[in-house]
């Protein structure tokens, strides 16, 4: 191996493939293009991926969604078409007996679902909005960002259903002046005053919220609307490595024996998995990867053969000078391993400059994007990607430089000597 | 130096065989400045690639300075001819992308002599066949004189046993052949072993012995009073 720290090494194979530069350059494109096609590609795909992986952050991406419906068959005696309502010890149960739930957070809402948004009045400002009565562990499964100097709903404010709410931005554009500091202050829900603990940001992408829905604790919302044990729906996230698909199923079919449903009736309760969407979503980016790659690699394949092509025609023009070198004391091993490391050589110049260009590409992309509302971000290339494909670009180069080095070596230098 | 022994030598086309070489016998000693003669097509080539390791006798002993040359692969032949032959050739076979002196350089490169003594060596052998400042210039740029000059001082850069010659001035005219087998002369003067294979009666002449190769076989094998090429000069 010490011969390829040796100046002269370098020298003998600078010598031969600058002797027919325009060749030697035409060749070096088309690996050079390969390359640069797998990492645009690649880091267009991961750009995507991380893209989505942004708009999904704010919720937790193996989570589900149930609530009570009405049955659409008869059982154990009742009719068809009765009304189901999700209750608290429900919740409990589903916790219990299904360990792959990591979270589960019951909820209760008026504005939403066809009741009416609830009056909303601070001093001379008032608006109409969706009340929701919830638990602390809500954060767990859609994370909600607390404006500075607040707070979301605590146990203490279950405990003692306290008066308070988290309010959203645009509660506090409608019912507060502009800089006006809401924590602490006082604002009129219905018919009761509640105190501003916070306030809620709203998050790009996925959310369950928007940026006028107010949330007090369950407790509270139960007394002052004694809405007993009953609740409006439950969000339910799974363990990271469960699927939720499954989870979903279990919830199901464990609340229709609750709610003495017939355990064929679909209709009886409804869900929602984010898990699965978000599944198909994030395939398809990994799709993408994949494509990316396949895409690349047959390029860059090509390339190659294309250097082996070349270098093969080359070997044919030169077989007198390696005659010359072979008389002259040039082992085969020596007139192999030049003619491999100028292979070897042409392709990881060519897919450095690939990689180079590429780059370039993908941070013009990135800067582009930046600020537009597209799930794009940060399209890089991950550096073993790059590590990855510069082995295999060794690799390639070296198996691709075999076959003209076998060839050079082939013929007797003898023979090569009488070559014109 | 050279020791051969009944060594013979055909080539085989399809199935046809030419049996160019029937059979030689001759030794040659340290110092020698010998020529191989003959008509075209005699044989003279045949003889001295074999000689060179460039080719394989099929019958037949071959001994170098004692060694016997004998079922050589291609990387040990290699080894050999870098370490005690220096060959020239009717044309130059120069590397027409690389300048005098990394013609000259190039069998030291396969010594592994490290770059600065091989420059060093290289252009020492440069000078002594006169083309110090000729080192930069590429082939091309360089009379073919000149060239097989620059031939000459490669084959000498190895310092090797035995200088192998084929025809060495058979592309120059006889001015030009006058002073590459003046420079011969010198470096034989020297105590250097050199044959040179030539169908040209004035130079043979010019060597101290004369082989006379006709048909595949030696017919005559004669010392000769060396005329000087300077001479012609
Ligand atoms: N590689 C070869 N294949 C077949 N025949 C050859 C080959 N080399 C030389 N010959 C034949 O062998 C004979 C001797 O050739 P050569 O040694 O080159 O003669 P010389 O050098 O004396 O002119 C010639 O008839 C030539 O045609
Ligand atoms: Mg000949």
């Amino acid at each position: 191996m010490g011969f390829l720290f040796d100046r002269n090494t370098w020298q003998e194979i600078f010598g031969s493939i600058g002797k027919n530069k325009t060749r030697t350059i035409i060749t070096m494109i088309g690996v050079l293009w390969g390359i640069f096609v797998y990492i645009g590609l690649s880091g267009a795909a991961q750009g995507m991926d991380n893209g989505f992986e942004k708009v999904f952050k704010t919720v937790s991406m193996n989570s589900m969604f149930v609530w009570g419906q009405s049955t659409s068959k008869p059982y154990d005696g009742f009719k068809t078409g009765r009304q189901m309502q999700l209750k608290l010890d429900n919740v409990t149960e589903l916790q219990n007996r299904i360990p792959e739930i990591q979270y589960i957070a019951p909820r209760i809402t008026l504005g939403n679902f066809g009741s009416d948004p609830v009056y909303t009045v601070r001093g001379q400002k008032s608006g109409t909005y969706t009340i929701n009565g919830d638990y602390p562990v809500y954060t767990k499964i859609a994370t909600k960002k607390i404006f500075d100097g607040g707070r979301f709903i605590n146990d203490e404010d279950i405990d003692q259903a306290r008066k308070v709410c988290v309010i959203g931005e645009r509660n506090l554009k409608e019912l507060f002046e502009k800089d006006e500091n809401p924590v602490g202050q006082y604002i009129r829900i219905g018919s009761v005053y509640f105190q501003v603990i916070g306030v809620h940001k709203m998050v790009q992408g996925v959310s369950f919220d928007n940026d006028s829905d107010i949330f007090i604790p369950f407790s509270t919302y139960r007394k002052l609307y004694n809405s007993g044990e009953n609740i409006g729906y439950m969000c339910i996230a799974a363990y990271d490595d469960v699927d939720v698909v499954q989870v979903e199923k279990d919830v199901k079919s464990i609340l229709r024996g609750i709610h003495r449903v017939d355990p064929e009736d679909e209709r009886a309760f409804g869900s929602f998995n984010l898990g699965e969407m978000f599944g198909r979503i994030s395939g398809f980016a990994k799709g993408l990867t994949f494509v990316s790659l396949i895409v690349g690699i047959a390029t860059i394949l090509a390339g190659v053969i294309g250097i082996g092509n070349i270098l093969l025609i080359s070997v044919k023009e030169r077989t007198k000078e390696l005659g010359i070198r072979r008389a002259l004391g040039a082992t085969p091993t020596e007139v192999k391993s030049q003619i491999i490391l100028e292979s070897v050589f042409l392709t990881v110049l060519s897919g450095i400059i690939g990689i180079i260009l590429g780059a370039g590409v993908l941070s013009i992309i990135n800067n582009m994007t930046k600020d537009i509302d597209f799930p794009y971000t940060n399209p890089t290339v991950p550096i073993p990607y790059v590590l990855g494909a510069l082995a295999i670009m060794v690799i390639l180069g070296t198996l691709i430089g075999l076959i003209p080095a076998q060839r050079a070596v082939s013929i007797k230098p003898i023979d090569a000597l009488r070559e014109e | 130096m050279i020791e051969i022994k009944d060594l013979h030598k055909s080539y085989k086309m399809g199935s046809n065989s030419l049996h160019v070489l029937k059979g030689i016998n001759f030794t040659v000693k340290e110092g020698e400045l010998v020529a191989i003669m003959g008509s075209s097509g005699s044989g003279k080539s045949t003889l001295l690639n074999i000689l060179g390791m460039l080719d394989v006798a099929d019958s037949g002993e071959y001994k170098l300075d004692g060694v016997p040359i004998k079922d050589l692969n291609e990387t040990k032949a290699a080894k050999y001819r870098n370490k005690f032959l220096g060959f020239v050739f009717q044309s130059f076979n120069l590397i027409n992308y690389k300048t005098a002196l990394e013609n000259v350089a190039l069998p030291l490169y396969y010594q592994r002599i490290p770059r600065k003594e091989r420059q060093e060596k290289a252009l020492k052998y440069l000078e002594m066949v006169g083309l110090k400042e000729w080192s930069h210039h590429l082939p091309n740029e360089l009379s073919g004189g000149q060239n097989q000059r620059v031939a000459v001082a490669r084959a000498m850069a190895s310092e090797p046993k035995v200088i192998l010659a084929d025809e060495l001035t058979g592309a120059l005219d006889s001015t030009t052949s006058y002073e590459v087998m003046e420079l011969v002369q010198e470096i034989n003067d020297q105590g250097n072993t050199i044959l040179v294979v030539t169908h040209e009666d004035d130079i043979a002449h010019m060597c101290k012995r004369i082989v006379y190769l006709k048909d595949g076989v030696i017919i005559k094998d004669e010392k000769v009073k060396q005329v000087r090429a300077s001479e012609y000069v």
